[in-house]
């Protein structure tokens, strides 16, 4: 069974780690939220921030965090490795997160996921199984780094990851014609006054 | 006090309590894994569930809900609580089911094997049989240190462990990484854990994922001989039980004293074990041309008396060693005044401190217990995680109470609590001789030895008493005035008057080359003794001491004798014999009884209840066994009028290394590693938490 660690053997060696002045502000403003001395709270916000800037949490990382926050570091690996949204290794430009929980997993998610897998090739794609992401209604689901797309085939995927290599963003949302979770093809109900 | 019905029995208890502690108030007996009395709840491994009627229809983690936040019933009756109810019985029985599946049922193997919480517990909510299937989970084993052997597979994820480090030892190293099924106890980087305090996490692991890595596979609890004594490695003379299997000392185990240590003891405390049994001196040696070689006692006795008997008294001298007893050092001084020797000491050169000033100017005034209280604390020459680590974490608890300022002049080192940094030297000190009275209640000084052996001790001991005075560390139903001693003989050697009398010559004088032609030393092995005298060493090891010693008796150590210890707070109490001295070596005051009859001053007693009995006599207090005569408030204004300038320098603990700092560490290979480990790891200064 594989360890989960915050510090895994084979990761790339990352030798130091320092927030960007704007990032560094958006901390501060992060510790802000909570009353003086309770700056430990703001660990996850500034987790976030430090995978959103580097693109994954070395230990460095971590290491910074637990600094910034006057926290001892085994405090913020407990965090970092638990959440599995905290990315422990580094992951391609898109990660792409398929959920496989029952309602998806019934509208095909299945094919969903053989398709994310074969277009994952560690740089541009990243994929992760996950649990249920609420998006039931929307069934099969993909989370694509923040955003949700919803409705898929395997076509309709096809063409959101292409969209994705091609340096371009797709629409997130419903792949199909509908808004949100409104019946496809328009309203049915309450058209009349 | 609330009333509750527990199992039909109608009982009051306290409102704060939890309903887990309720219950056993009532007499139920409650199992649990994470819970414990001097950690934070926890409140997940689900073994204290119990039944709470009126509630939802669900058993109740009864260490984590008060009484307070029951409900009573519907027309006001008490709240009712079962205990042993079928729904109880098959919860716990579920919950065991749970732990069991990933438990691996090596206790043939396991060293926690018959005294396991587990095992126990299996025995009454385990079944035979198991309904799991699938693969069980398996875990690697960590390295954490020298004194703790993992076995991860065996842990049930109760987190004391973690919560002892973080809370008690305030080392933050342990934690849980991953989660569910994949959660693990690790320190994160296969680091040895810092605190002094870490070997702790054996005892309150309730399986036997964490153990004890010198006692490993070494013997089964059922057959150990169970003794209670009392430490001497630091003053604070923790409780202690030692376990022992024939002749030899298996291991060491605190007893639980809320006055002294809670039930946490010291790494040093625990793991000397096997320093009592290397270097030891089993028969006495005598020097001959330069070596020394074996000898009887006979010829040891005779020696001595030869070379005793053309010296005056002037030219003799004794000197009495940290670990030495009550009772050795009282025959000593016996036989030392029958000889009328005026010089003798248990002091180091500089000390200050002397009865002649009280008892007070020389105590823990306000105890160990009392620190919780104290709202404001100086300590000055002292660096209490180093030299009386069961202290620090006394300290340490009363500063997670909030509400306590603590100050520091001498070391900057990490206490394990943050703390306002004073300066190193006197003169940081002497700004509060003048200084208005704290706006504290309860202000305390701990001062330490590091402030008083030393040339200056005298000068800057009464600045302390007067910077205490001004800041009102002493008032009425407050002595906050208190001396932390690093050695466990010190406190009573000053009580039963072991200082040079009148025109007798003090540590420093008699270690001055030509001083003497003749010196006693019982088990000092911390000073330099020059050439020239003619040296008796009664003692345990062959440590500095014995090197430099022209006759050797060998004696016995703490655990091969009954003796009296006085702790740093003045508190008498009685170490317990669990073993016997190796080969010919023989307790101490025995060894005495016998030289005083070749020196020609034979002691009036023939057994230590004799010299006892002479003991109490003059010194009455030392009956008055785990407990402590208060010393006199007024006596540290004595203090005051010590004169003298305090030098610049900085103040320095006397506790360099931590492991080291007796014969019987220095003998043991288990020191010896965690004093190479905690050198090979920097300590920084980080706030913990």
């Amino acid at each position: 069974m594989a360890m989960i660690t915050a510090d895994p053997k084979d990761v790339p060696q990352v030798a130091s780690f320092a927030f960007t002045p704007e990032n560094l502000e958006k901390v501060k403003g992060f510790v802000a939220n909570y009353p003086p001395g309770r700056q430990a709270s703001a660990v996850i916000s500034v987790l976030d921030l430090a995978q959103r800037q580097q693109g994954w949490l070395p230990r460095v990382a971590m290491n910074e965090v637990a600094r910034i926050l006057d926290m001892a570091p085994i405090r913020v690996y407990e965090i970092a490795t638990f959440y599995t949204m905290f990315q422990l290794k580094p992951k391609g430009k898109y990660l792409l997160q398929v959920c496989t929980t029952t309602p998806c997993w019934l509208r095909g998610s299945d094919a969903i996921m053989k398709a994310c897998q074969h277009a994952a090739d560690g740089e541009t794609f990243s994929v992760q199984e996950v649990e249920c992401l609420g998006g039931c209604v929307n069934a099969p689901v993909v989370q694509i780094n923040d955003d949700f797309y919803e409705d898929l085939d395997e076509a309709s995927l096809k063409k959101v990851l292409d969209a994705f290599k091609r340096g371009e963003t797709p629409k997130p949302g419903p792949q199909v014609d509908r808004q949100t979770s409104a019946p496809e093809g328009g309203a049915l109900t309450l058209k009349g006054e | 006090m609330t009333k509750v019905i527990i199992d039909n029995v109608e009982i009051e208890v306290a409102p704060e309590l939890t309903l887990l502690q309720a219950c056993e108030q009532a007499g139920a007996e409650i199992p649990r894994f994470c819970f414990h009395e001097r950690l934070s709840i926890a409140g997940n491994c689900r073994m204290c569930l119990i039944e709470v009627k009126g509630g939802p229809p669900k058993p109740v983690a009864s260490c984590a809900m008060n009484v307070r936040d029951l409900r009573p019933g519907p027309n006001g009756e008490p709240p009712v609580m079962f205990t042993k109810s079928p729904m109880v019985k098959k919860a716990r029985e579920g919950v065991m089911e749970f732990l069991l599946i990933n438990h691996p049922l090596d206790c043939p193997i396991c060293d926690q094997g018959g005294e396991c919480d587990l095992q126990d517990q299996a025995m009454a909510y385990g079944v035979d049989h198991t309904r799991f299937q699938e693969n069980k989970r398996a875990v690697e084993d960590k390295y954490i240190g020298a004194l703790v052997k993992t076995s991860m597979n065996r842990c049930i994820q109760c987190t004391r462990c973690i919560r002892f480090s973080a809370e008690v030892a305030g080392v933050a190293e342990l934690g849980a990484t991953g989660r569910g099924e994949d959660m693990e106890i690790t320190t994160y980087l296969e680091k040895a854990m810092t605190s002094e305090l870490q070997s702790n996490v054996v005892d309150l692991c309730p399986v036997g994922a964490l153990t004890s890595k010198p006692y490993a596979f070494a013997a089964r609890p059922w057959e150990l001989i169970k003794t209670q004594s009392v430490d001497v490695m630091d003053a604070v003379g923790s409780a202690i039980r030692i376990d022992t299997r024939g002749r030899e000392v298996m291991r060491i185990l605190p007893r639980t004293n809320e006055d002294v240590n809670e039930e946490w003891i010291s790494d040093k405390t625990r793991h000397v074990v096997d320093g009592l049994r290397t270097q030891r001196l089993d028969q006495p040696y005598v020097r001959e041309n330069g070596r020394l070689r074996p000898a009887t006692w006979k010829e040891a006795f005779a020696l001595i008396a030869d070379k005793m008997r053309p010296v005056t008294s002037g030219k003799v001298g004794a000197l009495a060693g940290q670990l030495a007893a009550v009772e050795d050092m009282f025959a000593l001084k016996s036989v030392m005044s029958a000889l009328d020797v005026k010089n003798m000491d248990a002091r180091y050169p500089g000390s200050p401190l002397h009865p002649k000033f009280g008892r007070a100017s020389y105590l823990f005034n306000s105890t160990i217990a009392g620190i919780e209280q104290a709202d404001a604390i100086m300590l000055i020459g002292t660096n209490p995680r180093r030299e009386a680590p069961v202290l620090n974490a006394r300290i340490r608890k009363r500063w997670r109470q909030g509400n306590l300022v603590v100050g520091v002049v001498g070391e900057q080192a990490d206490l394990t609590y943050p703390y306002t940094y004073l300066g190193a030297g006197p003169d940081s000190l002497a700004q509060f001789v003048t200084h208005p009275p704290a706006k504290k209640e309860r202000p305390m000084f701990i001062i330490g030895q590091g402030a008083l052996n030393r040339a200056d001790g005298g000068a800057i001991l009464g600045m302390a008493a007067k910077a205490a005075a001004s800041l009102g560390v002493i008032k009425d139903g407050w002595n906050g005035f208190n001396i932390l001693h690093t050695e466990a003989s010190l406190v009573g050697a000053l009580d039963i008057g072991f200082v040079p009398g009148e025109g007798g010559l003090d540590t420093g004088g008699m270690l001055k080359s030509g001083a003497l032609d003749v010196l006693f030393l019982l088990g000092v092995d911390e000073v330099d003794v020059p050439a020239g005298p003619f040296v008796v060493y009664i003692g345990t090891h062959g440590d500095r001491g014995a090197h430099r010693a022209d006759v050797i008796l060998p004696g016995a150590a703490y655990p091969e004798k009954s003796g009296t210890y006085v702790n740093t707070e003045g508190r008498v109490q009685m170490a317990n014999r669990a073993a016997f001295p190796p080969g010919d070596a023989r307790e101490d005051w025995a060894i005495l009884r016998a030289l005083s009859e070749v020196l020609g001053c034979k002691l009036p007693y023939d057994t230590l209840g004799g010299l006892r009995q002479a003991l109490y006599t003059a010194h009455p207090h030392m009956m008055k066994l785990d407990q402590i005569v208060p010393g006199n408030g007024a006596d540290i204004g004595n203090l005051a009028k010590l004169g003298g300038t305090a030098e610049k320098s900085a103040l320095v603990s006397p506790v360099t290394n931590f492991y080291f700092t007796n014969p019987i560490a220095r003998a043991s290979a288990v020191m010896a590693e965690c004093s190479a480990l905690a050198q090979s790891t920097p300590r920084t200064l980080t706030a913990a938490e």
